[in-house]
C-alpha cells in the first residue's frame, strides 16, 4: 500500500480525532509501545466472516503467534477458526518465491475446505519483498472462480486502528454491493408489519453477546442484512448497499465503512452501543428514528418498556450488592462512556475512565454522565492505575485483557472488557451477566487471603521496610541445612 | 531411525508452529529483572505478548522497537537506538534481550551495528548488558529462536576463562543448567529439586521456573521480570563442577559455553521415561561423588511400578504427536519404553535431534498434516498444545495437552513431564484418556433363540455400554 492512501485512509473526516493533534492514529514510541499493528486490527475486524479461508501472506509469526486467539462466535461454519499462512521460508524470501507459494496456497485452500470467498493478508515481510498480492488475487479468482479478496495491511503501515480501517476499506470497496439480499423467507412477515433490513458496524459476536441482541431485532422485524463481522457470511456481506440505517457498534475502529455506504449508497448511520440498559433501549430508538416507520416506532417502544421492566427487576438483587462500589475503567474509545453508564445502571460509582483512544465528542459524553469532575486519564500505565486504584479507594477495574494479570499481581478485583473475554455482556440480558462477573470478583473471599502475610512473616513486616524489595535475592551458596548434611 | 518427511504443500494450515523471535523472547525472560524487545512492527510484540500471557496466565514485560513505513524503508536503526535508551531510562533493567523479527532482517538491519552505536551515544548505560540475536521468523520456530538467544547470551555476557580467571570446579557445589525450550516451569523446579538432593547448587539458564512459574510476589507491580536466572551470576558459570544440557536444541549453546569456560557437560536429549532419568540421576551422583538419596530411590521405584500399572492401556496403543522436536523426541522414547507406538510424528522443524525420535516417519508440517495422518493411521490419543482441541474434537479421541501454547486450561506451565515422578504423572494421565476410550469393549449380542423372560423380549435393552 502506497503512503498516499495511508494517509487517505488516516483522514477520516467522520472522526472527531481528525481535528485534533493528539490523535488516537498517533506514531508510536519504540520502548514504550503497546498494541497491535495494522494486520492485527485488520485481522480482527475480518476474521469473525465465518466461512472464508483467511490466508495470512508472510512468515510464521504473524499468523502462528496468534490464530485463534479470539473469542467471536459463530452459529455455523468454523472455517474461521482454522489458521492458514503461506508460512514463508528464507528460500521463499530469497528466491522470491513468495507470489508462487501464495497463488499455490490459494488454490489448496479453496480445494480442500471450498470457501465461500479467500481473504488473504498481506504482512510486513511480502509487503517489503513487494508481492503483488492484488495482481495474485486477481488471477486466483479468475482461475478460480471463487472470490478472492487482498486486504493489503501489512503490519509496520501503522496501528491496529488503522488496520480496522484497511479492512473496512476493502470490505467496501471490494465486496459490498456483490449481491441483492435474498427475498425474505416465504410465511415469515406478520401482518402490518414491515420488514426493514439494517446492519451493524464493529459488532463481533465476542462470546456470542450478538446472539443477545438479535432476538430484539427479530422481534421488531428489523433483519440484520450483515453485522460486520460477528457471526457474519461472505454473502451477507456483500449485502450491506441495501441496509436502511447502519449502526456504528461501540468501535470507531471502522467509521469509514459508515461514512462510505452513505457517500456511496446515502444509507444513514448512527452510533452506539449494546452495553447498558439505557443503551440498549436509545440504540433500538435510534434505528426507528432514522427508519421513520411510526409503527416501528410504536413497537419499538412496547418491547423496550417491558424489557427494561423485566431487566431493572431481575437486577435488583444485583444492584443491592453492587450499589456505592468504585470503579476504575480504562478502556479505550467508545467504551469509555458506553460502559459508564451500563456501570451506573447497577448503581456504581465511576471514579475515572480512561481516555486514551477518547475523542472529543466521547470526553464530552464522559462529562454528561460522570458530571464536569470527572477524572480523565490519558495515559494508562499500569502504575498510575494501580495508583489510582489505591487512592481513591477502587473496589474493582475493568480494563482490557492485557491488564489483567498486572491487576491481579496488585491484588486488584479485575474485569475484562475486551476482544480476548470469555463473557458476553451486551444487549438487557448481558446485564445480568455483567453484575454475576462484577460481584463474582469483588466479593470473592480471595482478597483477603492473598494480601495476607504469612503468619510468621507478619511481625517481620510490620517492623522491617526492607522486606518489600524482589523475593529473588541472590543465593550465593546452598542453605546451610544442605552444607551440613554434605559435609 | 525415522524418515523425515518434508513439507511439499504451499499453504501452513492450522499452524504448529510458533515463530523463532517469541522463542528467543522466552529465553531472556528466564532471566531476573530483564525485558526483551523485539526489533519489528509493533504486532510482533503484541502478537507475542498475548501468546505468553494466555499461556503462563502473567504479566509479560515485552517491548517493541514499533517499526513503521518510513522506518521500513529508510532503516531502521535509530529505532532500535531510542527503544534502548527509553528502557535504560524507565527501567533500569539488568538484561535487554533485542531479538530481530523477518521484517527487520529483511530490510537488512545490522542489529549488532545498532547496539554499539548505542554504546557509543550513550556510554552512561555500559552497566546494562544488551544481547542482539538474529531471529528472522521465517527461519526456524520456537525452540530454535530460544537456544540462539541462549547462545547469544552465553557469547555476549559469559567471560572465557582466561578473561575472568575462572576455574572448573572451583565452586565445588555449583552445576550449570543450560534448559531447553521443552522444559516447563514445572520441570524446572523438579530438576532443581533433584540437584539439590544431591547436595548441589543448580544454576539454570535460563530458569523460567523462578520467573515465570505463577507466583505472588510482594511488590504490586515490576515492568521487568519478577525472577529468573542472575545475570551476575553468568561469570560464575565458569567456576562450576559441571553442566547439564538438557535438549539436543541447546547443544551449539553447550559447545559455546564448554568452549569458553572449560567446564565439562553432560548432555541430555530430554528427561522422559525410566531410562533418561537414570541417566540423570547416575550423573548427578557421579558429579556430587555421593549416593543416590533414599526419596529419589523411592520415585523411581514408584515409576516402575507405574509402568506395570498401566502397560496393559499403554501397550500397542497408537498415538499421535506434534511438537517441537526436543519435545517430540522426549515423548516418543518414553512412550516406546512402555510399548506405546507413535503412528504420527509432526514437528514444526527439522532438527538434527529428531534422527532419535522412535517412529517410522517424522512429518514436518502442522496440525493439518497431524490430523490426517491421525485419520489414516488410526490414532487413539493425541499429544499437543491447545490448538489441537478442534483437531482432537474433528477426530473424536481425547487430548493431552503438551508444549506450547497452552490457553485452554489452567496452570499447563506448571506441570512436571520429567523425572520418575513427572513421567509417572503422565503415564496415568495417558492410561486414563485411553480407559476413557473403553478400547476392546465387546458389545452385547441378542440371541434370537435365547429364552427371554417377557419384559425383555422383543426389546431393544439398552445395555450400559
Amino acid at each position: 500500500m502506497k503512503q498516499k492512501d495511508i494517509t487517505a485512509l488516516l483522514d477520516e473526516p467522520a472522526c472527531a480525532h481528525n481535528t485534533k493533534a493528539k490523535s488516537g492514529c498517533a506514531k508510536p514510541k519504540p520502548g514504550a509501545t503497546a498494541g497491535g499493528c495494522a494486520f492485527d486490527g485488520a485481522q480482527i475486524a475480518l476474521l469473525p466472516i465465518a466461512d472464508v479461508a483467511h490466508i495470512v501472506h508472510g512468515s510464521i509469526a504473524c499468523a502462528g503467534n496468534s490464530w485463534d486467539n479470539r473469542g467471536a462466535r459463530s452459529t455455523g461454519p468454523a472455517l474461521y477458526k482454522i489458521g492458514m499462512t503461506t508460512d514463508l521460508t528464507e528460500q521463499d524470501v530469497i528466491m522470491g518465491r513468495g507470489e508462487k507459494r501464495l497463488f499455490h496456497s490459494i488454490k489448496q485452500a479453496i480445494e480442500s475446505y471450498q470457501p465461500a470467498a479467500v481473504f488473504v493478508y498481506n504482512t510486513c515481510v511480502p509487503a517489503l519483498t513487494g508481492d503483488d498480492i492484488k495482481a495474485v488475487c486477481k488471477e486466483a479468482q479468475a482461475r478460480w472462480g471463487t472470490p478472492v479478496v487482498p486486504v493489503d495491511a501489512a503490519g509496520f503501515y501503522g496501528t491496529k486502528n488503522l488496520g480496522n480501517r484497511i479492512a473496512g476499506e476493502t470490505m467496501v470497496r471490494h465486496v459490498c454491493g456483490g449481491r441483492e439480499p435474498d427475498p425474505l423467507p416465504e410465511g415469515i412477515e406478520r401482518d402490518g408489519v414491515k420488514v426493514h433490513d439494517i446492519c451493524l458496524v464493529g459488532e463481533y459476536n465476542i462470546a456470542g453477546e450478538l446472539w443477545r441482541v438479535m432476538p430484539l431485532f427479530d422481534e421488531l422485524g428489523l433483519r440484520v442484512l450483515c453485522s460486520l463481522s460477528g457471526d457474519a457470511r461472505f454473502r451477507e456481506v456483500q449485502t450491506m448497499h441495501r441496509s436502511e440505517v447502519n449502526m456504528m457498534v461501540c468501535s470507531k475502529a471502522m467509521i469509514n465503512v459508515a461514512r462510505k455506504l452513505k457517500d456511496a449508497f446515502g444509507t444513514p448511520w448512527f452510533e452506539g452501543s449494546f452495553y447498558g440498559v439505557a443503551d440498549v433501549s436509545q440504540a433500538l430508538r435510534d434505528f426507528a428514528r432514522l427508519i421513520d416507520d411510526p409503527d416501528l416506532t410504536a413497537r419499538a417502544e412496547t418491547l423496550i418498556a417491558r424489557e427494561e421492566a423485566r431487566i431493572h427487576e431481575a437486577l435488583e438483587p444485583w444492584r443491592q450488592r453492587l450499589k456505592g462500589r468504585k470503579v476504575l475503567l480504562y478502556t479505550g474509545g467508545v467504551k469509555s462512556w458506553s460502559v459508564i453508564s451500563a456501570l451506573q445502571d447497577l448503581g456504581m460509582t465511576v471514579v475515572a475512565t480512561g481516555t486514551r483512544k477518547s475523542t472529543e465528542e466521547d470526553k464530552a459524553r464522559i462529562r454528561e454522565l460522570m458530571g464536569e469532575d470527572a477524572v480523565m486519564l490519558d495515559e494508562g500505565n499500569p502504575r498510575v492505575l494501580i495508583d489510582m486504584v489505591r487512592n481513591q479507594g477502587v473496589d474493582v477495574l475493568i480494563a482490557g485483557g492485557r491488564n489483567l494479570y498486572t491487576a491481579l499481581k496488585a491484588r486488584i478485583p479485575f474485569l475484562d472488557i475486551n476482544q480476548e473475554r470469555e463473557f458476553g455482556y451486551a444487549g438487557y440480558e448481558g446485564m445480568l451477566e455483567l453484575a454475576r462477573q462484577l460481584c463474582l470478583t469483588i466479593e470473592s473471599p480471595i482478597w483477603e487471603a492473598v494480601r495476607r502475610p504469612a503468619p510468621w512473616a507478619r511481625a517481620a513486616v510490620a517492623s522491617d521496610p526492607s522486606n518489600e524489595s524482589s523475593p529473588a535475592d541472590p543465593v550465593e551458596t546452598p542453605s546451610p541445612a544442605l552444607e551440613a548434611r554434605h559435609a | 531411525m525415522p524418515e523425515i518427511i518434508k513439507r511439499k504443500k504451499a499453504l501452513s494450515v492450522s499452524p504448529l508452529k510458533a515463530s523463532s523471535t517469541v522463542g528467543a523472547a522466552l529465553a531472556f525472560l528466564g532471566f531476573n529483572r530483564a525485558i526483551p524487545m523485539l526489533h519489528g512492527s509493533q504486532g510482533c510484540s503484541a502478537f507475542g505478548k498475548i501468546l505468553f500471557v494466555r499461556h503462563f496466565r502473567e504479566p509479560i514485560p515485552l517491548q517493541t522497537t514499533a517499526i513503521d513505513q518510513v522506518s521500513a524503508v529508510m532503516g531502521s536503526q535509530d529505532m532500535v537506538i531510542e527503544g534502548l535508551k527509553t528502557l535504560c531510562d524507565k527501567n533500569k533493567p539488568d538484561l535487554i534481550g533485542l531479538p530481530t523479527t523477518g521484517l527487520v532482517e529483511m530490510q537488512g538491519a545490522d542489529i549488532k551495528m545498532a547496539v554499539r552505536v548505542f554504546r557509543q551515544t550513550y556510554p552512561q548505560y555500559d552497566a546494562i548488558p544488551i544481547v542482539p540475536v538474529s531471529t528472522p521468523d521465517f527461519v526456524g520456530s520456537m525452540e530454535s529462536g530460544y537456544a540462539e538467544a541462549t547462545l547469544a547470551i552465553i557469547e555476549t555476557l559469559v567471560p572465557t576463562a582466561e578473561e575472568a580467571g575462572t576455574q572448573p570446579g572451583r565452586r565445588r557445589r555449583q552445576v550449570n543448567v543450560l534448559a531447553g525450550s521443552h522444559l516447563t516451569p514445572g520441570d524446572l523446579e523438579h530438576l532443581k529439586d533433584l540437584i539439590e538432593l544431591f547436595g548441589l547448587r543448580p544454576v539454570v539458564l535460563p530458569d523460567l521456573s523462578d520467573s515465570l512459574d505463577g507466583h505472588l510476589p510482594e511488590a504490586d507491580y515490576s515492568a521487568l521480570t519478577i525472577g529468573g536466572a542472575l545475570v551476575s551470576e553468568l561469570a560464575t558459570l565458569g567456576d562450576a563442577l559441571a553442566t547439564l544440557v538438557i535438549g539436543g536444541s541447546m547443544n551449539l549453546a553447550a559447545d559455546a559455553l564448554k568452549a569458553r569456560t572449560g567446564v565439562p557437560d553432560h548432555r541430555f536429549a530430554h528427561l522422559m521415561g525410566l531410562e533418561a532419568v537414570d541417566a540423570l540421576v547416575a550423573t548427578l551422583a557421579e558429579i556430587a561423588e555421593a549416593p543416590v538419596p533414599a526419596r529419589i530411590e523411592r520415585q523411581r521405584a514408584q515409576l516402575q511400578d507405574a509402568m506395570l500399572d498401566s502397560h496393559f492401556m499403554l501397550g500397542m496403543a497408537r498415538l499421535a504427536i506434534a511438537a517441537d522436536p526436543d519435545l517430540l523426541v522426549g515423548l516418543t522414547q518414553m512412550l516406546a519404553g512402555v510399548g506405546a507406538e507413535t503412528v504420527v510424528a509432526v514437528a514444526p522443524i527439522n532438527a538434527p535431534g529428531l534422527a532419535d525420535a522412535v517412529c517410522d516417519q517424522v512429518k514436518i508440517g502442522d496440525l493439518e498434516d497431524l490430523e490426517i495422518g491421525a485419520r489414516a493411521n488410526r490414532a487413539e490419543l493425541l499429544i499437543t498444545n491447545s490448538h489441537g482441541v478442534h483437531t482432537a474434537q474433528r477426530l473424536g479421541i481425547p487430548l493431552l495437552r503438551a508444549g506450547f501454547p497452552q490457553y485452554d486450561l489452567v496452570g499447563g506451565y506448571s506441570r512436571t513431564w520429567i523425572g520418575y515422578l513427572g513421567t509417572r504423572a503422565t503415564l496415568f494421565d495417558l492410561a486414563n484418556l485411553l480407559l476413557s476410550l473403553e478400547k476392546g469393549e465387546i458389545h452385547p449380542y441378542r440371541s434370537p433363540l435365547k429364552q427371554w423372560p417377557a419384559n425383555e423380549r422383543g426389546k431393544d435393552v439398552k445395555h450400559a455400554a
